[in-house]
């Protein structure tokens, strides 16, 4: 199977069933990306395919077949992305585990949304898992990203 | 004022120099104490449990790393320690790393005797030592400078990482190697702290870089040539045995290369983690499920309430209770209780493990280095110096990577001594929310009797409860009372019960096959719910506000009384809110620091929502005031998962919870909005891992009770129909 992951073509020889986060992992050696629960309720696999979020560890591999996939290492060069530097700057992370997936789906969101509302924010990001529970500072780190976005894009 | 230091009294203080890597300082110090909080006297602990902390490295390019004897589990240690050091040492602070030290006898925790991260430790057990540190190798660096422009070092003086006198100027990497050849001064002189620039200076983390990128790597990304990738079927029931297993069709799954019994199941190993589970789906294995088939939380809760009627093991007492309590004007009676729970750390359980023929290494995320590292001598027939111990980043601990039994890591060895092969163990989301070691279900049952002025007279506490230390390395230190101090703090200890003449706290130490460990602020998880719930109860029941009521008994309690007054000032206790809201109010030391808290509730279609917490926070010295504003929220999260939403229960001898969809945990929606307050102080540091969990959980049901008039004793916290 043939697809890209960030930026790069890539192809693998993966069981039909294997999921897009175990081929990312193990396949082919990108560690950012989570695995927290394996069943689509903790986000700490989320990846972008064709810039849209997606739960990779519900994500049959087949399915991205020509596809680009993005994953954490891919966001920015230099962790540069809006999220990133907001995250940075409000210092969100604690243990780190479930910040890939934070950051995608953060990414994703302001992407779409160059100002999410609270409720916004809370319908996104309230589908990712963080047991630190950095909630507080992802939120605010959110409206910073969509500020520096909106900055960024005058 | 100047604070000087007697190394020579303290032990001893050594160098080592090392011809690549600069100067290496090995502090050492007399072992403290066991679970002591920073308020108390550290006991004098068993001698065989070796002292010994803490080294930096200052390498010829200038750059300055800190060896972290604890691991970074989020808690912020990374950046914090390092802030210790760089203060003394007058450190470029952009010109500092962090590593994880390796297991070694050295890099023991005073606090525990044993490499360990736990109990909310670290700042207060290292604050003095990092510092010693930190001015002994500015001594060092500062005599090396002063030899080699031929002045007294008496006109030296230093400043972002150079030694400087009159105009010249010597970077710290280029006497790194001078400054380890010379004598260990005997003793060092510490900063007046009016002169801190860093200690207490809100400063960012240190690991934000390698994790907001993908780069830092935890357990469960460690990478080796030839690794495998192994998952064990447990058994079902805790105590249950493998009678005998078909793996027929889990070896025709491709991609699997073994598949073997071990200790703690049958382990499927394969090239990769989905071939793994894929063979493990096909596997059938026949349990002997043994006794523990029967476990059945109902029926156990039952047997606390009959247990709660008998005598217990005396934990604390004054007075005659039943005299004063049969003379007391009324009594207020109340059982609380509190279920088993998962840690659920988002990195699920794995360790990765290499073993050669005269020597083990191992990958994993833990706060239990020395204990793992004896077991896997014990397994592999190595001596613990050839176990090398790699520690990762943990995703997560909150108590569940600091095991005794080092179950993970053991099952992780057994595995690779049967796969031949280096391979990682990894556990999927369900063994670990099925795998045990939660914290165990707690029952409170509490009578007061009240005076004609309302306050305690006398005080009956009767706990039910498996004790998380019992047939462990720890349960020596408790043998002079047979109360694990960890099942009773919080209460037998409560500033309250010394208010009360009569008091008495009883506890039954309850045996069960479920497995039980600490999990963040261990019993005052529990005791916090129980004690601050009745004392609000009391209030109520004697006609005085919540507050005012725990002023009066907190009199000569300052440091409880300071947080309480904040944070009741900063969330405007008493001022009017809209009847749909109301506040609830606790107060709790833990490990040495004292929070209150002010949680503001409404209920929405029979559910209870916390809007705001207001925490007030004195943790003595706060040396990061950016990590303990992260680690108060942190705490209150992680407790309001408790108080709202989780929890562990069994049928038929079987973890009913498997993922995240039943055992559910706090998400963002349900965060409240928080505020921290810092109490200025000077007091030696406490905790703040842990501290901020124990209020919450009442601080919500006072406010529901405030509420809606009901009083809510059992965690997690319904409103009925």
């Amino acid at each position: 199977m043939k697809f890209r992951v960030n930026g790069q073509e890539r192809e693998v020889a993966a069981p039909d069933d294997m999921p897009l986060l175990w081929v990312l992992r193990d396949l082919l050696g990108l560690t950012g990306t989570k695995y927290g629960c394996g069943v689509g309720q903790c986000g700490a696999c989320l990846v972008h395919v064709d810039g849209e979020p997606r739960r990779s560890c519900m994500t049959k591999a087949t399915t991205v077949a020509g596809k680009s996939v993005t994953t954490i290492e891919g966001l920015s060069a230099d962790a540069n992305h809006a999220v990133q530097r907001a995250w940075a700057e409000l210092d969100v992370v604690q243990c780190g585990y479930c910040q890939p997936g934070q950051i995608m789906s953060a990414a994703a969101l302001i992407g779409g949304n160059p100002n999410p509302t609270d409720a916004e924010i809370d319908a996104t990001l309230g589908r990712q898992i963080c047991r630190c529970g950095t909630y507080q500072r992802v939120r605010a780190a959110v409206h910073r990203a969509a500020e520096l976005h909106r900055e960024e894009r005058k | 004022m100047s604070t000087g230091a007697d190394l020579t009294r303290r032990e001893f203080l050594k160098t080592a120099a090392l011809s690549t890597a600069g100067l290496v300082v090995a502090f050492y110090v007399p072992l403290r104490g066991r679970f002591a909080s920073a308020a108390e006297a550290p006991a004098a602990a068993p001698a065989k449990l070796a002292p010994a902390n803490a080294f930096l490295r200052i390498a010829p390019d200038d750059t300055i790393t800190v060896l972290l004897a604890h691991s970074e589990m989020g808690q912020g240690i990374w950046t914090s320690l390092p802030m210790v050091i760089a203060e003394e040492l007058d450190a470029d602070w952009s010109t500092i790393r962090v590593e994880h030290a390796p297991a070694a006898p050295v890099y023991a925790n005073p606090a525990f005797g044993i490499q360990a991260t736990g109990g909310s430790t670290t700042t207060w057990s290292e604050f003095d030592r990092y510092r010693q540190v930190g001015a002994a190798a500015r001594m060092l660096l500062v005599q090396a400078a002063a030899q080699r422009l031929g002045v007294p070092a008496s006109d030296c003086r230093t400043a972002d990482g150079a030694v400087i006198a009159g105009g010249q100027r010597l970077r710290y990497g280029e006497l790194a190697n001078a400054a380890a050849r010379l004598p260990m001064p005997e003793t060092v002189a510490l900063k007046d702290p009016k002169d801190w620039k860093v200690i207490g200076k809100p400063t960012r983390r240190l690991d934000t870089p390698e994790k907001i990128d993908g780069r830092a790597v935890f357990g469960m990304d460690v990478r080796l040539d030839g690794l495998l990738t192994a998952v064990v079927a447990h058994s079902p029931v805790f105590g249950g045995k493998v009678k005998s297993f078909d793996d027929s069709a889990a070896r025709a799954v491709p991609g699997v290369r073994k598949i073997a019994q071990v200790p703690s199941g049958v382990a499927v190993v394969a090239d990769h983690f989905w071939a793994a589970l894929k063979g493990r789906e096909a596997l059938k294995v026949d349990w002997d499920p043994g006794p523990g088939a029967t476990l059945d939380t109902g029926a156990m809760l039952a047997e606390f309430r009959r247990l709660a009627g008998t005598r217990g093991r005396s934990a604390a007492g004054a007075g005659d209770v039943p005299g004063a309590l049969g003379k007391a004007q009324r009594s207020v009676n109340a059982e609380y209780v509190v279920p088993y729970l998962a840690h659920a750390p988002m990195e699920p359980l794995n360790c990765t493990v290499r073993i050669g023929a005269d020597r083990c290494e191992i990958w994993t995320g833990t706060q239990f280095q020395t204990v793992d590292q004896a077991t896997a001598a014990g397994i592999t027939g190595l001596k613990p110096e050839q176990v090398e111990l790699h520690t990762t980043f943990l995703g997560g601990g909150f108590g569940r990577r600091a095991n005794p039994a080092s179950d993970w890591v053991s099952e992780a060895v057994h595995v690779a001594k049967a796969a031949g092969a280096p391979v990682k163990t990894v556990w999927t989301r369900e063994d670990d929310m099925r795998g045990g070691y939660y914290r165990p279900m707690f029952l409170h049952r509490v009578a007061v009797g009240l005076g004609e002025d309302g306050m305690p007279t006398a005080w009956d506490h009767t706990l039910v409860g498996q004790s998380v230390m019992a047939g462990t390395l720890f349960e020596p230190s408790y043998a002079a009372t047979g109360i694990d101090p960890s099942s009773v703090e919080g209460t037998a200890d409560s500033p309250y019960l010394k208010a009360v003449p009569n008091h008495r706290v009883q506890l039954h130490d309850f045996k069960s096959s479920i497995p039980v460990l600490w999990w963040r602020s261990v019993g005052h998880s529990h005791t916090a719910f129980a004690m601050e719930s009745m004392i609000d109860e009391l209030a109520r029941a004697a006609g005085v506000d919540p507050v005012a009521y725990r002023r009066k008994l907190l009199a000569g309690q300052p440091r409880h009384l300071g947080v309480l007054e904040l944070a009741a000032a900063k969330a405007g206790w008493g001022t009017p809110l809209p009847a749909s809201r109301a506040r609830g109010i606790a107060v709790h030391e833990s490990f040495g620091s004292y929070v209150a808290q002010v949680a503001e509730v409404s209920v929405q279609e029979g559910r209870i929502r916390v809007h705001r917490v207001v925490c007030a926070i004195d943790c003595g010295i706060a040396v990061n005031p950016m990590t303990i504003e992260a680690q108060m929220q942190s705490g209150i999260a992680f407790g309001l998962s408790a108080a709202l939403e989780s929890q562990i229960s069994f049928k038929d001898g079987r973890v009913e919870q498997s993922n995240f969809d039943d055992y559910r945990v706090l998400r963002l929606p349900e965060m409240p909005q928080v505020e921290v307050h810092i109490v200025s102080s000077r007091e030696k540091p406490g905790g703040v891992g842990e501290p901020g969990t124990p209020p919450i959980a009442p601080a919500v049901a006072n406010a529901v009770a405030a509420l809606t008039g009901k009083r809510l004793r059992e965690l997690p916290l319904k409103l009925g129909a």
